[in-house]
């Protein structure tokens, strides 16, 4: 057996690391946070340069087709600085759908210019409240003119282009290209908890879109294009928790209390013995669902839900954590526990919240059951 | 990523079920600690090269990899095969013997304990001294070319019926803690030795109470120099292999069926909402463990030795093995308390897997000796402050003040 991260990928994680540690320190997301940037167009760049916009493109439209392996393994160590970059937006979703969906001209148009950073997507799936379902769709095209409004939209004002899951005439569910730059487009930024990652809300008015209708099966469709990007996100989770962890036992060992360092305390330790338990066992289900992204798909959708909700809960218990172990300061606008708090909670709802994937697994394992 | 053997792994599980079919009808036992036919089917294990695959070949042993036990192990369960009651002797005792005993008593010792002809105990915990094992006060005095014996021991498994016993002692009471032991093996069927089995939770017993009264033992017997008991104890307990340890009970897959076969306030179990989050969760934990598994399999496959990280399979497994027979038993609602595997669902193995759960979570290390190894060993945390490093183990206080 052999259950472990490939050694290209494991190489490419190593130069990421490296990399991310020289390019994107922490102070790159507070100048985001102040609202200086709205992200890291420098880094963005040069992550480009790496080729790792292209990791899942496919070779004759300019990427390097590395596979979902290594997709996965850049988005753990993104997630392990917060990089201020729209890989989950645009990478994850929309150069997915584009993949998956365009015709062979949207293609050869788009994927060249995504894989070297030169336009950048996001997908517009929510309509406010409530978590993915086709009956909350109400965004409609008529006539290739959509109308509609969607929000909370990641990284809308970056984006060049979205991917929108609306209505056709006939009410089905479809997906349309969207030019951003086009009239009749009206963003709105909202503030979120996590003011690291620019959301907006669009408002269209009978705007020009352009279908992608490519392999599409309409709301299915929508769900697998989730579930490929939720074992991408377990992945950022991960990262994000790991950096969490270890954030809470450095600070545990410099911190004296009582004439002892705070980490020498059973309820400090036993708390991040928790926290080292939940990382793994989300490392080990995101494990599973790489596997499955790259070569089972009829196990994706319940490994998917499996990596995203375990990459969740680790994730917000580790930044939870990670704040109390650093007591007074974990709470103060300076610490930078601070920021892994509000992205683990982001992350957690940006393609569906708990209950959404909940569901899911628990419908497919139902399905399995009964055909069993 | 590959779930399959590597080739020369493959060719040895071929192996393995090769030799566990011809013996699966005659041997199978669904308990464990059954010792019906359980020398007959060790002398056989021995005979094929498959009860000491990481020995060297000098000692009976195959000379094999971890890998391989572990692969051993899978099938052995898998054809219901597993006798715990050689498990003590051979994977923490006769290895301890390896580093210890002289070559006569390798000679003497180490192939009947192989054949399964000899039983082995292990005798460590005493009444004040479990997680803290090093408190032990069993006392060792020397008497010219012997020692006497004087304590008790508790929680030894298969001491009753065993014929030899590793067993830790107290021979320095001025010396500090971890200073004043020292190591023996004992004849079990010397005089001074009354074992008396403890009835557990389950109304089993897996264990027993040992008491010494002047049990008279050779030098010879000795295991390491005087004093440097705790270095030789510490030997036995690195044998200890955790990769393997495993809960048991019901899991995900029976709770998800008793689920399937209720009705929760007039509707499908299956439809209630708080049951769906609840088998959601566990299924998350289950599959994370069984990848963690697959994980540490893949390490050992690659050569590694099995570190501290195993401890997660441990802990996890046993908690999870505590909520979902507590759960399961709740979901029965008013007839969840019946133990009469007639009239329980599933034969009553929630209700068995109830009560043998704290079993799970104090046995083999505690679930907060589990979290100080990973916080210690793998998060490098401090090692608690001590207050009985220094100080002469008689002065040590062993309970409140009066």
């Amino acid at each position: 057996m052999n259950f472990d991260i490939s050694e290209d990928a494991k190489a490419v994680a190593n130069t990421a690391r490296d990399f991310l540690r020289e390019n994107s320190p922490l102070t790159a997301i507070r100048r985001v946070f102040d609202k200086e940037i709205q992200y890291d167009a420098e880094l963005w760049k040069s992550m480009a340069e790496l080729g790792w916009l292209g990791a899942g493109i496919p070779k004759e439209f300019g990427g390097i087709e590395m596979g979902a392996e290594v997709l996965c393994v850049l988005a753990e160590e993104i997630g392990r600085v917060l990089a201020p970059v729209p890989f989950s937006t645009s990478v994850s979703l929309a150069t997915s759908a584009i993949c998956a969906h365009g015709s062979e001209t949207q293609k050869s148009d788009l994927l060249p210019k995504l894989a070297a950073g030169e336009v950048i997507g996001t997908l517009a799936l929510a309509e406010g409240v409530g978590d993915p379902s086709q009956d909350r769709i109400e965004a409609r095209v008529e006539n290739g003119r959509l109308n509609g409004k969607k929000y909370p939209m990641t990284d809308g004002s970056i984006a060049d282009f979205a991917v929108i899951v609306a209505r056709d005439e006939a009410g089905n569910i479809s997906l349309y290209f969207c030019d951003l730059n086009t009239s009749g487009i009206t963003s709105t930024e909202i503030e979120t908890v996590d003011p690291s990652r620019n959301t907006v809300s669009l408002s269209f008015d009978n705007v020009e879109v352009e279908p992608l209708s490519e392999a599409w099966q309409g709301w299915p469709s929508v769900q697998n294009l989730l579930d490929q990007a939720a074992i991408i996100l377990a992945f950022e989770q991960l990262g994000g928790a790991q950096t969490c962890l270890e954030m809470a036992r450095d600070y545990a060992l410099e911190r004296y209390a009582f004439g002892r360092p705070i980490g020498s305390f059973q309820a400090v330790k036993h708390k991040l013995a928790n926290v080292y338990i939940a990382c793994e066992l989300a490392r080990s289900n995101a494990y599973f669902g790489a596997w499955a992204l790259d070569e089972n798909p009829a196990e994706l959708s319940q490994a998917a839900a499996t990596a995203h909700l375990s990459a969740s809960k680790a994730f917000q218990l580790a930044a939870r954590e990670n704040i109390q172990t650093h007591g007074g300061m974990g709470i103060t606008w300076e610490a930078n526990c601070q920021m892994y708090f509000r992205r683990a909670k982001s992350l957690g709802l940006e393609i569906g919240g708990p209950l959404y994937w909940q569901e899911q697994l628990m419908s497919q394992l139902e399905q399995q059951a009964f055909a069993g | 990523m590959d779930f399959n053997d590597t080739p020369e792994e493959a060719e040895f599980r071929a192996e393995v079920r090769a030799f566990l079919e011809q013996y699966g009808d005659k041997y199978r036992t669904r308990d464990s600690f059954s010792r019906k036919n359980a020398k007959e089917w060790q002398a056989i294990k021995a005979d094929a090269g498959y009860a000491a695959i990481t020995w060297p070949t000098k000692f009976g042993g195959r000379g094999g990899s971890d890998i391989q036990q572990v692969i051993y192990d899978q099938e052995e369960r898998h054809y219901e095969l597993v006798f715990n009651v050689f498990r003590v002797g051979l994977g923490m005792c006769i290895p301890t013997l390896f580093a210890y005993a002289s070559e006569e008593q390798l000679a003497r010792y180490v192939e009947p304990a192989l054949r399964g002809e000899e039983l082995w105990c292990q005798l460590f915990s005493e009444p004040a001294a479990g997680s803290d094992l090093a408190g032990i006060r069993t006392k060792a005095e020397q008497d010219g070319d012997e020692w006497v014996i004087n304590g008790q021991k508790i929680w030894t498994s298969f001491a009753d019926t065993a014929d030899f016993g590793i067993l830790l002692a107290r021979s320095d009471f001025e010396a500090p803690k971890h200073a004043g032991m020292t190591f023996f093996f004992i004849d079990m069927k010397s005089p001074g030795i009354e074992c008396r089995p403890i009835k557990q939770i389950t109304g089993d017993s897996h264990f027993c109470e040992v008491f010494f009264d002047d049990l008279r033992v050779p030098d010879s017997q000795r295991l390491g120099d005087i004093g440097q008991g705790w270095k030789v104890a510490l030997t036995t307990l690195m044998n200890e292999r955790m990769a393997v340890s495993h809960a048991g009970g019901p899991d995900f897959e029976e709770i998800f069926t008793l689920a399937r076969s209720l009705e929760v306030n007039g509707e499908p179990a299956l439809k209630n909402a708080a049951v769906r989050e609840k088998l959601v969760d566990w299924y998350v934990t289950c599959q994370g463990l069984k990848y963690t598994n697959f994980r540490l399999f893949t390490a050992l496959s690659q050569g590694a030795q099995p570190g501290p990280e195993a401890s997660i399979i441990k802990l996890v497994g046993a908690e999870k093995q505590q909520e979902i027979a507590s759960y399961g038993m709740d979901l029965i609602g008013m007839g969840g308390n019946i133990m009469d595997p007639e009239l329980a669902p599933m034969a009553a193995a929630f209700q068995d897997s109830f009560l043998f759960a704290p079993v799970s979570q104090v046995a083999g290390g505690t679930n907060e000796i589990m979290r100080n190894i990973i916080a210690e060993r793998v998060l490098g945390l401090p090692a608690d402050i001590r207050v009985d490093k220094d100080v002469p183990f008689k002065d040590l206080p062993t309970g409140p003040k009066k």
